[in-house]
């Protein structure tokens, strides 16, 4: 289990000396100039931010500005949690991201696994370059791709329905068929992306393994089991964690797309609610969606740093 | 008493292979399916695709939608916006993020562990959608282009798979002989470190070319001006708010015949606003292995 860190963030291990720091300064300053402009970034468009959330917390006034509005603490927190939108929302939002992270994490495995026992090169080739283009079309693409997949005019699901049943569905109106477009069109977009990871892990399994397990007569669904799954554990581990933190943040974009005033009751989520009534609204409020979002984030941070924990005691990965 | 057999498959084995291979083909039609239908309704004659006649080729071929296409100036606008702000954006964002990656590839830069930490951080907490806004708007960005590019110039993720394959491939003795040799930290990366990191560099390069090509909730939330629209707004309004341009009909004949040509015209629109990424891809796709896979495996 070498490769604990297909995406770790840790660096490699140096020899620290907190000592010579100007002596660094003046051997290496022209990394220190590098840095800089990324450095500066940082600290201004996520850093300032992540202050700035402190919005969640006073009544802001656009005209009295961070300083000069009220603080009112848990405020706004409390009026959330007892809206009638917020067992709605959160139930909404996990249900699309769970159901999205149960089918999106083995498709993807069961695809490389597949490619990995492929014995013509060519044709090998060509199903990965055609599964990873879905992920290069824009989310205004795919839902558009379901609106003229699934419409009731034209759409050729209707029409194969039509012809089967008699009857066409409406199913891009009827909310009860909103997660499973979401999911599955998700499915088709991202599983073959999704391979790559698996791919490389799967060509770094050691080849004797396999050839040992031969000669003991494993066939190859064992060996794939015993093998291959047991090998690439450490990066499932990895991408599952990191898919994780973005439970709470479904997809504001795609989500967004997909709604309409017949599925609002399903579609309706943490981000987009969030956006709807801080500034898409006809009058902004800042300071009770901001609330909201920065709930969701503390929830998803809680989130990773848990699973991550959990992962290390299982499979002795973790992100750091 | 060893069975060799790695040439001899047994029968469980065979029928596996077959099973795969039928899998496969499945997965390879399941994408392609929907592809090659809108391809082909595209191409077709919009009554007959209005009807539901088009099953896998084009019925009664023509280029009606296409030609639609073209004289739609709103795609138009919004193609060369988009071009613009992923050219401008993707050479921006492949600067500050090698100027990031090499430092912190540096095992000798002392503080790079800290720095690291505190990039990292932000991939995993963000100050969330209010306070990003209003910040955008405080800084003056609010309806400019540069309200596309500067706000997501940097992409951690894209930063750590470069600092990998510098580390890994770029870094040692090359290095070593390269300082004895005289040479400084900037005319090492520009001369040695990014010629041969290439491969990863083309790839993230890609990464951030489609983002900004896809880009749409930042143009959503900070763009007002209809004449800065990048192309995913203008496909909004089309495809999916279904807002037909000049629609000037004088009667109801030709009301049918516009309310028929902007179905048509979807379906055209779908496949001309993917293309340029689809055509980039291949071009690219041979570093793929080298670029990415190296670069995250080894950590």
């Amino acid at each position: 289990m070498k490769k604990t860190a297909t995406t770790s963030e840790t660096t490699p291990k140096k020899k620290k000396k907190y000592t010579g720091y100007f002596s660094d300064i003046k051997t290496n300053w022209q990394l220190y100039v590098l840095i800089l402009i990324p450095l500066a970034y940082i600290i201004v468009f996520k850093y300032v931010p992540m202050y700035g959330a402190r919005i969640s917390f006073i009544d802001y006034k656009p005209r009295l500005g961070y300083m000069g509005s009220e603080w009112v603490g848990l405020k706004h927190f409390i009026r959330f949690i007892n809206s009638s939108q917020f067992w709605p929302l959160i139930r909404n939002t996990l249900a699309i991201s769970l159901y999205s992270l149960a089918i999106n994490i083995p498709f993807p495995i069961l695809l490389a696994v597949s490619l990995n026992y492929l014995k013509n090169e060519r044709f090998k080739k060509t199903v990965q370059m055609v599964t990873y283009l879905p992920h290069f079309l824009s989310t205004v693409i795919i839902v558009s791709l379901i609106q003229l997949l699934f419409n009731t005019q034209s759409g050729i699901v209707n029409n194969v329905i039509q012809l089967v049943t008699g009857e066409k569905v409406n199913i891009l109106g009827l909310s009860k068929y909103f997660r499973h477009l979401y999911v599955w069109s998700g499915v088709w977009q991202s599983t073959g992306w999704g391979s790559i990871m698996y791919i490389s892990a799967l060509a770094g399994v050691d080849p004797q393994l396999h050839e040992a397990a031969i000669i003991d007569g494993a066939n190859k669904i064992r060996r794939i089991w015993h093998i291959d799954l047991a090998g690439i554990l450490p990066t499932v581990a990895i991408m599952t964690i990191m898919n994780l933190g973005s439970i709470i943040s479904v997809g504001f974009d795609k989500t967004f797309m997909m709604q309409n005033p017949t599925n609002l009751e399903i579609s309706e989520v943490l981000s987009t609610y969030e956006y709807k009534i801080g500034i898409g609204g006809g009058i902004p409020s800042y300071s009770y969606p901001a609330a909201i979002g920065l709930m969701a984030s503390v929830v998803s941070f809680l989130m990773i740093m848990t699973t991550n924990k959990i992962s290390k005691k299982i499979t002795e990965v973790g992100l750091w | 008493m060893a069975k060799r057999n790695h040439l001899k498959e047994t029968r469980a084995d065979k029928a596996f292979d077959v099973c795969n291979v039928i899998f496969a083909t499945l997965c390879l039609l399941i994408i392609l399916y929907p592809v090659i239908i809108v391809l082909s309704s595209s191409f077709s004659d919009a009554k007959a695709l209005m009807a539901g006649k088009v099953w896998f080729l084009p019925v009664k071929p023509t280029v009606a939608g296409y030609h639609a296409v073209l004289k739609h100036k709103q795609v138009w606008t919004g193609m060369y916006n988009s071009v613009i702000y992923t050219a401008v954006g993707t050479v921006v964002s492949m600067i500050v993020t090698v100027m990031a990656a090499y430092p912190l590839s540096r095992k000798d830069f002392t503080i790079g562990g800290p720095i690291s930490l505190l990039f990292a951080f932000t991939m995993w907490f963000s100050g969330g959608l209010i306070p990003t806004y209003l910040l955008v708007k405080n800084l003056g960005l609010f309806n400019s282009r540069w309200s596309l590019i500067i706000p997501s110039a940097l992409s951690v993720w894209n930063m750590i798979i470069i600092r990998t394959y510098f580390q890994t491939n770029v870094a040692g003795e090359i290095l070593e002989s390269a300082k004895l040799d005289g040479c400084d930290d900037f005319r090492y990366l520009l001369q040695i470190a990014v010629p041969l990191a290439k491969p990863s560099l083309a790839v993230i390069a890609l990464y951030y070319m489609v983002a900004y090509w896809n880009v749409f909730m930042s143009a959503y939330l900070y763009i007002q001006d209809q004449r800065l629209y990048p192309i995913q707004i203008v496909l909004r309004e089309i495809l999916l708010l279904g807002q037909v341009d000049e629609l000037n009909a004088t009667n109801a004949m030709e009301e049918s015949q516009a309310r028929l040509m902007s179905e048509l015209l979807k379906y055209s629109l779908v496949i001309v606003a993917s293309l340029p990424m689809v055509l980039i891809y291949p071009m690219v796709q041979k570093y793929f292995v080298k670029g990415i896979m190296i670069g995250s495996v080894k950590g």
